[in-house]
Order: C-alpha cells, then sequence, then structure tokens
C-alpha cells in the first residue's frame, strides 16, 4: 500500500490564502478593542481580497488540476473569480455607512463575505461533485448569516430564516441529483464524468437525466431563475441593503459560473437532455423578470425581479451552449453570457451603491417615490442612476446594450429564433419600469433632498462604476479579449 | 486636407460643447446666460463645419465620401466606419441646421433647468449625426436607439401636462419596433458574415429570408416614419413636447423612417420590397387620406401639424417605393422639405403658445391685425406646407406623384387627392387662427416677432424657395447614388425573375 502523494497546492494558492487571511482576520477582530475591530478588519479584508485577485491572476496559466482532480485551475475560472473578487471587495467598500449607521458595524460582516467568497472561488473551480458541494454550502451558510445581520430587526430575520430553509431545500434538491448521477456513473470527477458520457454515445440511463433535472433545479435556485425564484423578492427586500447588493451580484455570478462548467463540461454531451430545461427556465424568468416588477413600490424589490430577469437572459448563453454541433457556436454562447455577467456587476454595483445613497434624516428609504425630484436634489446622483437604469433597460450606447447584443448574437447564430424574439420582447417591457425610475427622478415634483454625507468610497464606487457602464461601448476591446479566452477554455479543440 | 475626418468632427463637435457646459458654474442667472451662449456656439460651428462636407462633397462619386473606419468589436466584425453618399448628406445638414434653430428657439421659453436641456440637444445633435453617416451596422442601431433617451427626456422634463404618458409612449413604441431590427441586424451579420453597410449593399440574401428581415426592418421604421396605423404617438408626443423638441421630432428624427427605407429595404432586400410594395402604397395612401381629414378635424394647433405630418410622411413612403429615379429623389426632396417646412410651423406655433399659453385654434383670431410679419411667415410655411408651385413641397410631392404614377395610376390620384385635402386644413388652420375680427382680450396686446424669431425664420425661408425655385444643386448631389440604388435594385429583381423562369 502506498500513500497518496501530497496534491499540489499551487493551483489552489488564492483560495488558500484566502482562507487562512478570513480566519486570522477573525482572529484579529476577536482579540482587538471593539470600536476599531471593524475598520481594521474591512481596511484588511479587502486587502486580503485585491491580493486574492493578484494571486489568481498570476498563478493561472492554461489548466491546471490538484487535490487529485477535484480541484481546476483555468482561464475560465480567471475570469469568474476576478468578476466575483471585483463584486466583494466593492461590497465591503460601500456597507460601512449603512452599518455604522445601523449599528451593526461588526467585524464579523467583513469576515463573513471573505469566507462567503472563498466558498464562491472554490464553486468556480471546482472540478468534482464534493468539491462543488463543499464550496456551494461554505458560500451558502455565510449568507443564511448575513441575510439576518440585523438580527435585531425582524425582516432581517426573516429574510435570513427564509432563505435558509429554502435554501436548504434547494442544497437537498440538488444534493438528491448529486447522488443520482454519482449512482449511475460511478464517479464524482468531472472529468472521468466527461469521458463516459462522451464515449457512451447512446442509451443515457434515466437515473442521470433525473439527476441532471435535479442538479439544474437546484442552480435555478441559487441563480434565482423561475420557478426557484420566489426566495428572491422577500431576502432582498428583508436583508440589510448592502448584503443584498452583495447577493445580487457575486453569489450570482459565481453560480453561473459553476452552472456553466458543469453543465458544458461532464454534462456538455448530454444537452439534448438539458437544453430545453434552460430555454424554459430562460424565457420564464425573463417574462416574469419584466411584468412582476411593473408594480412594485420598494426599490430592493424591483432590483430582485430586475435581476431575476437578467438572469434569464444570461441563461440564454447557456442554452446556445446547449446546442449540439459546431464548438464554435456553443463557446459564443458562453462568450455572450461572460460579457452579460461582467456588465451585469458593473451596472448592479452601481445601482445599489445608488439606492444605499437614499436616506433621509439619518434612516434608510426605499420607495421608488422617494426618488422624486432627484434631478433637482442631486443631480450628480439622478445622472448616475438614469445611466445605470437605461444600461439596464439595454438601451445603447450604453454597457447592457453590449451585453445583450453579444446574447442575442449567440442566440441568433444557434438558430434560436424562439428565444431571442422572447427576449427582446421582454426586454421592452422591462424597460417600461427602469423608464419608471428615470421618469420619478426627473418629470416628478421634488421630495425632500437626501442626506448629503457621502463617504468617498461610495463617491468612488458610483463613478467608477458610472464610468464603466457609460463608455464602455468605446472600448470593449479588453472585456471582449477577457470573455474570449475564458470561454475558449471551456471548448478546447 | 483629405484625411481630414470630417465627420467624426462633426459628429462629435457637439459632445465637446456638452463637456465645456459640464464645466460651467455659478448662480443660476449667470449659469443659464453661459449654458445657452455655449451651447449656441457649438450648434453653429457644428453647423458650419456640416457646410464643408457640402462644399466638399464630389457629385460624380457613386459609392460613399469621407469614409473612416477604425477597429471597434473585432470579435464580430464590428467597426467604426463612418461615411456619407448623396442619400445621407442632405440629412446630416438638416440635423445641424435645426439644431441651431432649436437652441435659438429655446433661448427665452426654457427658464428650468437649461444646462440639461442643453445638454439633451447636442447629446441628440451627436446621435443624429451618427445615424445618417453610420456604415456599420450595429453602429448605425447604436445611434438609432440612443435618440430615445435625450428625446425621452425631453419630452418628459420640459413637456406639457401630460408628457408622461407621451414619452412612455414615445420611447415603448419606438423600443418595439427597433428591437426587432436588432434581431434582423443580427440575422444579417450571421448570414453574411460582415456588419459593413457598404459591402451589405450588394449583398444578395437568400430570398426566403428577405420577407422576415424586411419586416423587422419595417416594424421599425414604419414606427419612426411614422405610417398609419402607428402613428399614435406622434401626435401625444408632439403636443405634449417643448416646442424645439417638436422641431427636431419632425424635422430630423421622423426621416430616420425613410432614410432607412432607402439605405436599407430598398438595396439589401430588393425581392421582399417589390413583394411588399402594394402593401406600403396602401398603407401610404390611408395614411394620406385618413390622416388628412383627421387634421381637419384638429382643435390643437399643433397636433393638426402632426397629422400632417403623417400625411407628408406617406407621401414619403410611396415615392421611396415607387423604386424609380423621380419617386425616390422626390422622397428625399420631400423628406428635407418636410423637415424644414414642419419645423417652422411648430416654431411658429411655438411663438404665438410662448404669448398665449395656448395651442387651441379657437382662443386666437384676426391675429393679421396686431402681428402683420408673423401673419406673413405663417402664410409662406402654410402655402409650402401645401405644395404651392415655387415652394420646396411643391417639388417633392410633384416629384413623387410622377414617380408613383409610372408605377400605379390608382395610387398617385389617390395621393393626389391627400394634396387637395392638405390645401384645405391648412388654409381653414391659417383662417381661423390670422383672419377675421380681433375679439379676444388677451391677444389685443400681443406683439409681433421679435429680431431674434426673424433670425430663426430667415434661414427656413431661405431654403423653402431655394429648394422650390432652383432645387438643382440637391438633385445633382443625389443623382449619382439615387442611380447607384436604382441600378442595383432593379438588377436584382431582374436575376430573381431570370431565376424563377428558369426554374418553370
Amino acid at each position: 500500500m502506498s500513500l497518496a502523494p501530497f496534491p499540489a497546492l499551487l493551483p489552489a494558492l488564492p483560495e488558500i490564502f484566502l482562507a487562512i487571511a478570513a480566519m486570522i482576520l477573525l482572529m484579529v477582530g476577536v482579540y482587538s478593542r471593539q470600536e476599531r475591530s471593524a475598520r481594521i478588519v474591512s481596511y484588511a479584508s479587502i486587502v486580503v481580497l485585491i491580493i486574492t485577485l493578484i494571486l489568481v491572476g498570476i498563478i493561472t496559466d492554461g489548466r491546471t488540476l490538484t487535490f487529485g482532480g477535484a480541484f481546476v485551475n483555468d482561464t475560465f475560472g480567471l475570469f469568474i473569480k476576478t468578476l466575483v473578487l471585483v463584486a466583494s471587495s466593492a461590497t465591503i467598500l460601500i456597507s460601512r455607512d449603512y452599518l455604522i449607521m445601523h449599528g451593526i458595524n461588526r467585524f464579523e460582516f467583513p469576515v463573513l463575505i471573505l469566507l462567503a467568497t472563498l466558498g464562491m472561488l472554490m464553486m468556480v473551480s471546482a472540478n468534482d461533485l464534493i468539491s462543488l458541494y463543499l464550496g456551494l454550502e461554505l458560500q451558502s451558510l455565510s449568507l443564511y448569516v448575513m441575510a439576518a445581520f440585523q438580527r435585531d430587526n425582524t425582516r432581517s430575520a426573516e429574510a435570513g430564516l427564509k432563505y435558509f430553509v429554502l435554501g436548504a431545500l434547494a442544497s437537498g434538491l440538488l444534493l438528491y441529483g448529486l447522488t443520482l448521477v454519482y449512482g449511475f456513473s460511478g464517479t464524482t470527477n468531472f472529468d472521468s464524468l466527461t469521458k463516459l458520457f462522451t464515449s457512451e454515445d447512446v442509451d443515457v440511463p434515466i437515473g442521470i437525466t433525473i439527476g441532471i433535472v435535479f442538479i439544474v433545479s437546484g442552480f435555478a435556485f441559487k441563480v434565482s431563475a423561475v420557478p426557484f425564484h420566489m426566495w428572491t423578492p422577500d431576502v432582498y427586500e428583508g436583508a440589510p441593503t448592502p448584503v443584498t447588493a452583495f447577493f445580487a451580484i457575486a453569489p450570482k455570478i459565481a453560480a453561473m459560473g459553476l452552472f456553466i462548467r458543469i453543465m458544458t463540461g461532464p454534462f456538455g454531451q448530454l444537452s439534448g437532455e438539458w437544453q430545453q430545461i434552460i430555454i424554459f427556465i430562460s424565457i420564464a424568468s425573463m417574462i416574469l423578470g419584466a411584468f412582476a416588477a411593473i408594480n412594485q413600490r420598494n426599490i430592493k424589490r424591483l432590483m430582485a425581479y430586475s435581476s431575476i430577469g437578467h438572469m434569464g437572459y444570461a441563461l440564454i448563453g447557456l442554452a446556445v451552449a446547449g446546442q449540439l454541433g459546431d464548438t464554435t457556436t456553443r463557446a459564443d454562447g458562453i462568450y455572450g453570457m461572460l460579457i452579460y455577467l461582467a456588465i451585469y456587476l458593473f451596472m448592479n454595483l452601481g445601482t445599489f451603491t445608488c439606492i444605499l445613497l437614499m436616506k433621509r434624516n439619518s434612516r434608510m428609504v426605499e420607495n421608488i417615490d422617494d426618488l422624486a425630484g432627484l434631478s433637482k436634489t442631486n443631480p450628480a446622483m439622478a445622472a448616475a442612476l438614469t445611466i445605470f437604469m437605461f444600461s439596464m433597460a439595454g438601451i445603447p450606447p450604453l454597457a447592457g446594450f453590449v451585453g445583450k447584443l453579444y446574447i442575442f448574437q449567440s442566440a441568433i447564430q444557434a438558430e434560436l429564433f424562439g428565444l431571442a424574439i422572447i427576449g427582446v420582447l421582454a426586454s421592452v417591457v422591462g424597460a417600461f419600469y427602469y423608464l419608471r425610475i428615470v421618469k420619478v427622478m426627473y418629470f416628478d415634483k421634488p421630495e425632500e433632498e437626501f442626506d448629503q454625507l457621502v463617504s468617498m468610497e461610495m463617491n468612488g464606487v458610483i463613478i467608477v462604476t458610472g464610468a464603466v457602464t457609460l463608455f464602455l461601448i468605446l472600448l470593449p476591446g479588453p472585456l471582449l479579449m477577457g470573455a474570449a479566452a475564458a470561454s475558449a477554455a471551456l471548448f478546447p479543440g | 486636407m483629405n484625411n481630414f475626418p470630417w465627420l467624426s468632427v462633426i459628429t462629435f463637435a457637439p459632445m465637446i460643447g456638452v463637456l465645456f457646459i459640464l464645466l460651467i458654474r455659478g448662480n443660476p442667472e449667470v449659469e443659464a446666460r453661459n449654458t445657452r451662449a455655449v451651447a449656441l456656439w457649438t450648434s453653429l460651428i457644428t453647423f458650419a463645419v456640416s457646410l464643408g462636407i457640402w462644399v466638399k462633397f464630389d457629385n460624380a462619386i457613386v459609392g460613399f465620401q469621407f469614409e473612416e473606419k477604425a477597429v471597434w468589436m473585432e470579435s464580430l466584425g464590428l467597426a467604426y466606419h463612418l461615411g456619407v453618399d448623396g442619400i445621407s448628406m442632405f440629412f446630416i445638414l438638416l440635423s445641424t441646421l435645426l439644431t441651431v434653430l432649436c437652441i435659438a428657439a429655446s433661448w427665452i421659453s426654457i427658464t428650468d433647468r437649461v444646462k440639461e436641456y442643453m445638454i439633451s440637444f447636442l447629446v441628440l445633435e451627436t446621435l443624429m449625426i451618427g445615424m445618417f453617416s453610420a456604415l456599420d451596422l450595429v453602429l448605425f442601431y447604436v445611434f438609432f436607439e440612443g435618440v430615445l433617451i435625450p428625446m425621452f427626456l425631453i419630452i418628459g422634463v420640459w413637456g406639457g401636462p401630460r408628457r408622461n404618458y407621451a414619452a412612455f409612449k414615445f420611447f415603448l413604441y419606438t423600443l418595439v419596433g427597433s428591437v426587432l431590427m436588432l434581431l434582423a441586424i443580427l440575422t444579417m451579420i450571421f448570414e453574411s458574415g460582415t456588419a459593413d453597410i457598404t459591402i451589405l449593399l450588394n449583398h444578395d440574401f437568400p430570398v426566403s429570408l428577405q420577407p422576415w428581415l424586411w419586416l423587422a426592418f419595417f416594424a421599425s421604421f414604419a414606427v419612426k416614419v411614422p405610417m398609419w396605423p402607428v402613428h399614435t404617438w406622434l401626435p401625444d408626443a408632439h403636443v405634449e413636447a417643448p416646442t424645439a423638441g417638436s422641431v427636431i421630432l419632425a424635422g430630423v428624427l421622423l426621416k430616420f423612417g425613410g432614410y432607412g427605407f432607402l439605405r436599407f429595404s430598398l438595396p439589401m432586400f430588393p425581392i421582399a420590397s417589390a413583394d411588399f410594395t402594394p402593401f406600403i402604397f396602401g398603407l401610404s395612401v390611408i395614411a394620406i387620406i385618413y390622416t388628412s381629414l383627421v387634421a381637419l378635424a384638429q382643435e390643437d394647433m399643433k397636433k393638426l401639424i402632426a397629422y400632417s405630418s403623417v400625411a407628408h410622411m406617406g407621401f414619403v413612403t410611396m415615392g421611396c417605393f415607387a423604386a424609380n429615379q423621380q419617386g425616390i429623389e422626390g422622397a428625399i426632396i420631400q423628406m428635407l422639405s418636410h423637415g424644414v417646412v414642419s419645423a417652422a410651423l411648430f416654431l411658429i406655433v411655438g411663438i404665438v403658445y410662448d404669448r398665449i399659453h395656448s395651442r387651441e385654434i379657437s382662443s386666437y383670431g384676426g391675429l393679421v391685425h396686431r402681428m402683420p410679419f408673423y401673419a406673413l411667415i405663417f402664410m409662406i410655411f402654410m402655402l409650402a406646407s401645401v405644395g404651392l408651385p415655387g415652394t420646396s413641397g411643391f417639388v417633392g410631392e410633384f416629384l413623387i406623384l410622377i414617380g408613383t404614377f409610372q408605377v400605379n395610376t390608382w395610387v398617385a390620384l389617390l395621393g393626389a387627392t391627400g394634396v387637395i385635402i392638405g390645401a384645405a386644413y391648412m388654409l381653414y388652420l391659417y383662417r381661423r387662427v390670422i383672419f377675421g375680427e380681433l375679439t379676444k382680450e388677451d391677444l389685443k396686446k400681443i406683439l409681433d416677432v421679435s429680431p431674434r424669431e426673424i433670425a430663426v425664420f430667415a434661414p427656413l425661408i431661405f431654403i423653402v424657395f431655394f429648394m422650390g425655385i432652383y432645387p438643382i444643386p440637391f438633385l445633382d448631389v443625389m443623382h449619382s447614388s439615387v442611380e447607384n440604388l436604382m441600378e442595383r435594385y432593379h438588377s436584382a429583381l431582374a436575376a430573381h425573375d431570370a431565376v424563377a423562369i428558369l426554374a418553370k
């Protein structure tokens, strides 16, 4: 009997660093004085995330496996991880004001974000059903706590509980699907699964199909796609706003990354079994996201439906990747999806920062009507929010249009015309409620002014995201190249 | 100076003005004054530079001139590609001219949020010029659709009492059409492998695909033109928009549709265009007669002019799809003429609206006694709108009717009745507003047009007569481009027929 060799740690270096740093910061928080701990830990967390980002950039070189093939590091992972890390660090930046205002500025908050981020990085790099589940659960558990972070507030506690119960259910579904796949294939490793399904050209056992259905359901829950979206509006509304901002961006992108990896990797050859499901949830999400948001009064709920809709658009790319045949077309689907997700990150980050600035007399306000006349009381913020809203509606020349352009281009290429037509029509309906926000800000009579105390960090985030949204169309090159390299990594040869 | 990037300079010059306006600080009064000055100077300089392309334009060249090309989104084969030909050149001049007049016309009527107002107009100018000079499908789309954002704000912020409704209706109507066009554009890129309009103009799309592409483009352009029955957003938008907004809307934005038919539908989908010609003729005739009758019954001056716009644009679509030299050149002249005349008519309504704050025809009457110059200016444009010989309106309508007559006499006949009804509603409007006894109290102190207002109208009057009396310089610019378009269209049809005969 020989001992297993010690696994190579280098490909997982960023994750290892992040894990150790998170634990050290936890200790720092515990052992330093209460008043200062939160500030030190949150700034240190941002530094940690930036170092992790640099490490990810340095070590990624082609495709490397480690831990017995359970962990993979490739260009695709690099792209998604970059987005996740940017989203996480920006969330820490914009959340400080809110936390201080509500007396919950505790050092656990940035540490939880670090742990959730670690889970996301693990998800993105998962190359085995078990490491997939580990990453997903680490992320989810941190998020449950974050949703209930404002524990004196019943709405926040309710959001946390709701998210936990439904999230646990979804994890259960996912786990059941994973066991079915393992049971019928005899392996948990993605590469072995890929090989298995490629060689066996006919007769997929029914158990695998059922397993895939369960897995898709689990992921649909995590990315809040219809019909597993019900938790989203409630949790978004109840959770503290910075947490909502975090939920809307990083976990969605990470879950999409994992979703893409498992669907195009192991189950890539079985797309006949799952493409229809993806098409259905994509259409359902786009339509529900468009129609259900129309009557919302609360801007956080509105953003929840908006994100459901956006996930529907992103899933078009996955449906394209399920089109059997030409690998260039399939890669283009993922390509469009990655561009869409990157742009989604910037638009949402900007929008949520604006939402975090909606406070009056040191109290947060969340109704859309509270924005009335913002163009008079605070023209710069109104202009920024207008840019984000038109971008979300996909109106050129803003960044959202670029995302839609590439997604729909891939759909046309795969000849999924029905999907494309429903998608663009839903985007017109969706435009209505984004316009409504612009209308409230510009056409309506001014309300009382918002508080003017604005932190440097938040201004910075708004300026950067606003500039990206506004000017991306002038210089789309770097983003397109990154996405092209990432999508090509999934379809070698 | 052959390599001077004329079109980029003209397109983005207004953005430099925007930058300056953003930097203006001071108390509200000073800020507003400086903003107006910067906006006016920016637009004047842009206009002056744009005259340069007319001077340097070579009538003999068949294809595009002043071409510029740079890499943009490589993976889809998209390029930043600009250029003009005889069809698009005048529309650029129209856009730059009307922007100057709009800014001048809003000098005193806009006092609220002047900065945002002027920025909106300058951004709008950039987008309009870009739209007419784009030679890349997606670049075209970006400009075409981007126009919605400033226009939405202009109607919604500075508009009348029902501005919310009008702004949303305008935006969503246009967007529905445009997104379908986006899908068609993507299909074209996928099918042909390029987004370069100069190449696509000679690309033969499969006959089975053409009707679908044609319909998708039609959905977008028909709303923009607007054609009956999707014209209903126009009266609302016009009535609620501020005067300058109506001017740009009627003067330039409506031309997007007609320009689109000439640039895309006819040369790129010739077979579908030929098949759908009766359909277009039908809609055009309905538009001309029906909306003229509706205009006759209007009580609101702006609404009346809005309906007359729909009727006049009906002539344009008719001329485009007559697909012969006279028809198409007539359509272009008609678009330019309508751009000038309807813009002037909206400005005319704006003048009395600024003074009395009513657009109801019934609140006026006998204005000639107090405002003789105003009555004169109104008469000139009223007659130009009717199409009196010697004005620009006549040249356009006459050419269109000649062109249509060669293709379908009935359509020409029915179209011509529209001219008669047109004369009826315009003269009726003029009589009610200008003549009669001056009985209303608030009209007794009304002042005649100011020098600033005369300065706004002077160039428009000049153009109306120039185009009406001596249209040769305008037609010369178009000839070779239109001939090229005709040749392309008819040879594609002939080739298709030849294949069809062989198949039998």
